[in-house]
């Protein structure tokens, strides 16, 4: 079994639902997205998705966009992911998912990517671009390094597609909450809740179900978890807290904002 | 190869389609939609009559009598795309498209541009069929490109500049991307070039196929044979897909010109397939200028519609299987053989087609006179005159 299984059955035991917090490597800085990271996991965060940045994020908004292009202008590389990843890995056991960009691993190589970040404690990997027509290659390498292969649905996938996605994803499913990119916020609308429902129906309940995209308030999360999400994803939120504070308060304002949200996932 | 449905999306191993997968129902529904009106009698008369009436098409096939003496050696012959409405091909692309989007009952068409080329011919093409038009363009491109923007805004489509990343093509795409995903029930995504997810490469590629098809007819009426060689620029590689695609089967050399623009050792180039290496964008895998992490590099060229880091998967294709070579040209070769050809026979091209024309004044001094080459003019190069204008104010190269 996977941490990502684990804590999944353990939050099930505890009637809980997990709270999964993104932040991005390198923004502001390499030293702040460390104690955003223990920021988010005193506050009782239950996984951390730690973003790697690409050049041309097509599935972000302006807010992680942002980030990225603030991350990559202060030279982020992945060898500061790697560091990031060795030193987390030794101070918890949380688990740990990257999300970044197809060309990243293609570049590196997909088993060569893998088996080193599995080495440093990495746990799952969500890569927005990557169709499961597309898959074969980086499934195989992710099977053979016991990483979880975390795939999105989306409002408009129909259920023959979302159980064909299931069937290549492990840890949990990732379904996109609204037609649109990262970071957008308003009211939860109808087709939203429909596809939660219905998302969780068609799987059911062979693999955790996570909602993202727009979950940016202890509200939002709670709706989330009464129409029935395993798991809640928070990203722009926490990045447009940090983008408001200073150095020396990130870890402890990141820790309360989480303490909300994480509250929100026990009913 | 002719007619050539790729496998799985994919030719040999470029192509297929790596996108976020709220545009999966998007790209099959387009796939479907295209592949049933192909066919179709009746789009494709509609079709024809627009590319005849509108466009203007057949466009001649010239021979470029003054330049082939000045250069001395092989024939060379212009396909005059830039004498197309709005000045270049890709009006071919942009009214297949646009009727393909009317008949799909799409209310709304969202395009990128470059500089400029293919957002005009977006807006005239959707101005014509009576479809709401809006198009991304990099916020640099619309200071370089003014004018076009004006032109856009003008035969009524909505020009947002694109303010993130490097803002230029690449960024453009990017953020047309978003906006399919937040739109996807509603609008339809007219890329300009043969790149991007499945169908686009393949489906681009039909409706500039008419370029080679023509070129084809007209030589066996002027010459009663096949070119020795067709010569088109690459940048995302339309117009040159377009070119080749009807004679891969035929015994032509095909040459592809990439952007060299201050030379292959710079930085400062926009050649992929010559400086390139595989990887995933813009939901292809194909041919990339990136470093050696994969983050996507800036490109430069002297002809913004050159100025992109990848580069049509079926390129990347004919590359590896070395049925295309792809060469480069500079951005001073450009210049040189756009004032050589402007001097010599009164056809002022676009930068990006006088990197084809370098390419073709280096080539036809290497060939014996009973040898013939087509050169594809994709575009005219009014658009152009002030770039080439402060090039030469910098380089003092008007006493050639």
């Amino acid at each position: 079994m996977s941490r990502i299984q684990d804590k999944f059955k353990e939050l099930y035991s505890k009637n809980e639902k997990a709270l999964i917090g993104y932040l991005m490597t390198g923004y502001p800085n390499e030293k702040d997205t460390v104690s955003a990271i223990r920021g988010l996991i005193q506050g009782g965060a239950d996984i951390i998705e730690l973003g790697f940045p690409f050049s041309d994020p097509l599935a972000d908004g302006p807010v992680i966009q942002n980030a990225s292009t603030i991350s990559l202008n202060k030279g982020t590389k992945l060898e500061k992911f790697f560091k990031i990843l060795k030193q987390i890995r030794r101070e918890t056991k949380i688990p740990l998912v990257l999300m970044t960009y197809t060309n990243i691993l293609y570049s590196y190589g997909y088993d060569k990517f893998l088996s080193k970040v599995k080495r440093l404690g990495l746990d799952g990997i969500i890569l927005p671009d990557m169709s499961i027509e597309e898959s074969s290659e980086y499934l195989k390498a992710a099977r053979k390094n016991h990483i979880d292969t975390i795939f999105l649905v989306s409002p408009n996938t129909n259920k023959d597609r979302i159980k064909r996605i299931t069937k290549a994803t492990t840890g949990f499913l990732y379904l996109v909450s609204m037609y649109g990119t990262t970071g957008m916020q308003g009211k939860i609308q109808k087709y939203t809740i429909n596809a939660v429902k219905n998302t969780k129906k068609i799987v059911n309940g062979k693999i955790p179900v996570g909602v993202g995209f727009g979950v940016s308030s202890a509200s939002d999360v709670k709706r989330f978890v009464s129409l029935g999400a395993d798991a809640v994803i928070v990203g722009s939120a926490f990045l447009r807290l940090i983008e408001n504070t200073p150095s020396n308060k990130i870890e402890s304002r990141l820790a309360s904002f989480t303490r909300q949200l994480k509250q929100a996932t026990k009913s | 190869m002719k007619n050539m449905l790729p496998k799985n999306g994919r030719f040999g191993e470029f192509g297929g389609k790596y996108v976020p997968e709220t545009l999966v129902p998007a790209i099959e529904e387009l796939a479907e939609n295209y592949l049933k009106f192909k066919n179709d009698k009746g789009f494709k008369k509609e079709l024809d009559y627009y590319l005849k009436s509108y466009a203007g098409r057949p466009t001649p096939l010239y021979f470029a009598k003054n330049l082939t003496k000045k250069v001395g050696g092989a024939k060379i012959y212009l396909k005059r795309e830039d004498l197309l409405h709005g000045g270049a091909h890709k009006i071919n692309n942009t009214l297949g498209q646009a009727l393909l989007a009317k008949k799909m009952k799409k209310k709304r068409v969202i395009a990128e541009t470059g500089a400029g080329q293919h957002g005009v011919a977006t807006a005239m093409a959707c101005s014509c069929l009576g479809i709401k038009s809006e198009v991304y363009m990099g916020y640099k491109d619309t200071i370089r490109q003014k004018l076009n923007v004006f032109r856009m805004n003008l035969l009524g489509s909505k020009v947002h500049p694109v303010k993130s990343g490097s803002q230029t093509l690449k960024d453009a795409i990017n953020e047309a991307i978003r906006d399919w995903i937040t739109n996807v029930e509603t609008t339809y995504y007219l890329l300009g070039s043969a790149v991007g997810p499945h169908p686009y490469p393949m489906m681009v590629r039909d409706f500039q196929a008419v370029i080679g098809e023509e070129i084809k007819k007209q030589m066996k009426e002027i010459t009663k044979k096949m070119p020795d060689a067709v010569i088109a620029c690459v940048g995302g590689g339309s117009n040159a897909i377009g070119t080749f695609y009807p004679m891969l089967d035929d015994d032509v050399e095909m040459i592809g010109v990439e952007a060299a623009g201050h030379g292959l050792r710079t930085d400062y180039h926009s050649a992929t397939l010559n400086a390139g290496s595989r990887g995933v964008l813009h939901g292809m895998m194909t041919y990339l200028l990136q470093d050696k992490e994969g983050q996507i590099k800036e490109t430069h060229s002297i002809s913004a519609g050159l100025d992109y880091p990848g580069v049509g998967p079926e390129h990347a294709y004919l590359k590896d299987t070395k049925r295309v070579r792809y060469s480069s040209a500079t951005d001073d070769e450009a210049i040189d053989a756009f004032l050589l050809l402007t001097r010599s026979e009164g056809i002022i091209p676009a930068l990006e087609s006088a990197h084809a024309v370098a390419e073709a004044i280096k080539i036809a001094k290497t060939r014996s006179k009973s040898e013939s080459l087509v050169v594809t003019l994709s575009g005219r190069g009014d658009k152009d005159v002030e770039v080439v204008e402060e090039y030469l104010k910098k380089n003092v190269k008007n006493s050639r």
